[in-house]
């Protein structure tokens, strides 16, 4: 087997509890090096509980997850940090500092994590901004930030250290057509001009399917289905077709489990 | 009564495990305490919740001193002995008031802040996302917090006992009448620097571990909405006034019980 074969993250029979609430059963999936794998799911299925699982910042109840061949949980606090170094994450709400400017955002891992000198940062710090498009906002403060344009920074930020593995968490969740198309974009250039692995959490289908090369829907706990997105669309079952078809009615139905309706509508004349 | 039986049972275990949770922290903390790279940030809380807190501590020990003198000779004066006011007035400020009032006034001014910055660097995932940046947050955002607490409280806590002492100086001498030779020599008399002053910074330096640690933790255990955020900052002040009323209890009866 070629190395660029065997999967960059493992995932193996992992269960996780939130209290008494089952929230993953046992679930297996892999996720391939160099290319972008989205993880579907309607909401609240745990699909950022997932990427917190894989970062290590959540233990798992049971099961392993390998990165690169290393077991995440079996780490010692400081290696799980050194580990780290080699992801970037890009949060929901882009999670940038908001008492530094864009540009300190950016050069802060940097400034943590490595000795380089000063004018040696600031190139890196202005290239990556330039790669995002806001090489031209670097004296810019969070708070003066356009939603997108935050999303942007904190990509930026992500990438500053030239990680392996990218995570990006719900990336086009009230973004603009504009800001989504670009961000669409950027994902799938980085991936390939920085040869990255790229994880997707997202429920938004056409965007995603658009860049992705490798599909994972989960629902109620479990893998419902796992491969090329076109396959998927064929092949799936009817819950995977209704979820990527964006069916209002299917395997999950429309109505939250209720009394019959004709009874339910008797029993208030009744009362009346 | 089952119900309050079980509801007591529960806020116990609660309580207990908040307790422990709150300790394994700051074990972690000091676990993690961050090197030379740490002090600079270190010295940046310093000023946040030091300097910052300076015109408070001044203010209040201003008026507190001045209230002690007027009080002070008001009552000394029926016995004849209102020469000792600056006796007392020091060693009330130095070994209670400073630590105590100071501590309360921390934990309101410089407590609450650092719960509700810490509360909201994790509502907005700023500390996901250094911990997934490879960066400790204990490290980084915790540790300096804490240290700044335990170095800045014992500072305030002498600035607010000079402050008072002056301030009932000016009642009492410059107002008053009271001999200021008198005033002065009374005090250096009677206040011995390890009894009284060591023991007072002893006070302070407990109190500032005790509100930083309550601050940081509220802010770090809390549940990152809004509501959670205001209840946190909240507990913050009450469980710090109430920790640094018992313990100075406790302190005084170690101190000067026998």
């Amino acid at each position: 087997m070629a190395e660029s074969d065997v999967p960059f993250i493992a995932i193996e029979n992992v269960t996780f509890r939130r209290g008494e609430r089952l929230i993953f059963d046992n679930i297996s999936l892999s996720i391939p090096r160099g290319r972008v794998t989205t993880i579907m799911g309607p909401s609240g299925t745990g699909k950022t509980t997932l990427l917190r699982l894989i970062g290590g910042q959540l233990r798992p109840d049971s099961g392993t997850i390998h990165i690169d061949g290393v077991n995440v949980h079996a780490l010692k606090r400081k290696e799980l940090y050194k580990l780290r170094e080699r992801m970037g994450m890009l949060f929901q709400s882009g999670a940038l500092f908001s008492d530094l400017t864009v540009y300190e955002n950016v050069a802060f891992p940097l400034r943590v994590h490595t000795d380089l000198p000063e004018d040696m940062i600031r190139d890196i710090v202005l290239m990556k901004l330039h790669a995002v498009g806001l090489r031209g906002a670097r004296s810019l403060m969070p708070s003066e930030l356009s939603g997108g344009m935050a999303r942007r920074a904190a990509l930026a930020r992500a990438i500053a250290l030239d990680p392996e593995l990218v995570m990006y968490d719900e990336p086009f969740t009230g973004q603009d057509p504009i800001a989504m198309a670009v961000i669409v974009q950027l994902i799938r250039l980085l991936n390939d001009a920085l040869g990255l692995t790229s994880v997707l959490v997202s429920h938004d289908v056409a965007e995603s399917l658009s860049i992705t090369d490798h599909l994972c829907v989960i629902a109620e706990g479990r893998v419902m289905g796992e491969g090329s997105p076109a396959d998927l669309k064929r092949n799936g079952s009817p819950f995977v077709k209704q979820f990527l078809n964006g069916l209002p009615d299917g395997p999950v139905p429309f109505h939250y489990p209720a009394a019959d309706y004709k009874a339910d509508l008797m029993e208030a004349d009744w009362h009346a | 009564m089952l119900d309050g039986l079980q509801g007591l049972g529960r806020a116990t275990l609660d309580g207990l495990a908040s307790l422990g949770r709150s300790v394994v922290f700051v074990l972690s903390v000091i676990a993690n305490l961050p090197s030379w790279g740490g002090f600079l940030l270190m010295v940046r809380q310093v000023y946040a919740v030091g300097v910052l807190s300076l015109v408070i501590i001044m203010v209040s020990g201003l008026f507190i001193g001045m209230v002690l003198g007027l009080q002070g000779y008001n009552v000394l004066i029926d016995y004849g002995s209102e020469e000792s006011v600056g006796q007392m007035i020091a060693l009330t400020l130095v070994r209670e008031l400073g630590p105590v009032v100071t501590a309360l006034l921390f934990a309101g001014r410089a407590g609450s802040a650092l719960t509700a910055e810490i509360g909201l660097m994790k509502a907005t995932e700023q500390l996901s996302s250094l911990e997934m940046m490879g960066v400790d947050p204990l490290r980084r955002v915790i540790a300096p917090r804490l240290m700044a607490g335990f170095f800045a409280m014992p500072v305030l806590a002498l600035i607010f006992s000079m402050v008072g002492i002056w301030g009932g100086k000016m009642v009492a001498v410059d107002w008053l009448g009271v001999y200021d030779g008198s005033y002065w020599g009374n005090m250096q008399g009677s206040v011995g620097f390890w009894d009284d002053v060591m023991n007072g910074i002893i006070k302070s330096i407990v109190f500032g571990w005790v509100c930083a640690w309550i601050a940081v933790y509220q802010g770090y255990d809390l549940v990152p909405t809004s509501e959670g955020i205001a209840r946190a900052t909240t507990r913050t002040v009450v469980y710090s006034s109430l920790a640094v009323l018992g313990l100075d209890f406790i302190l005084t009866a170690i101190m000067f019980g026998d």
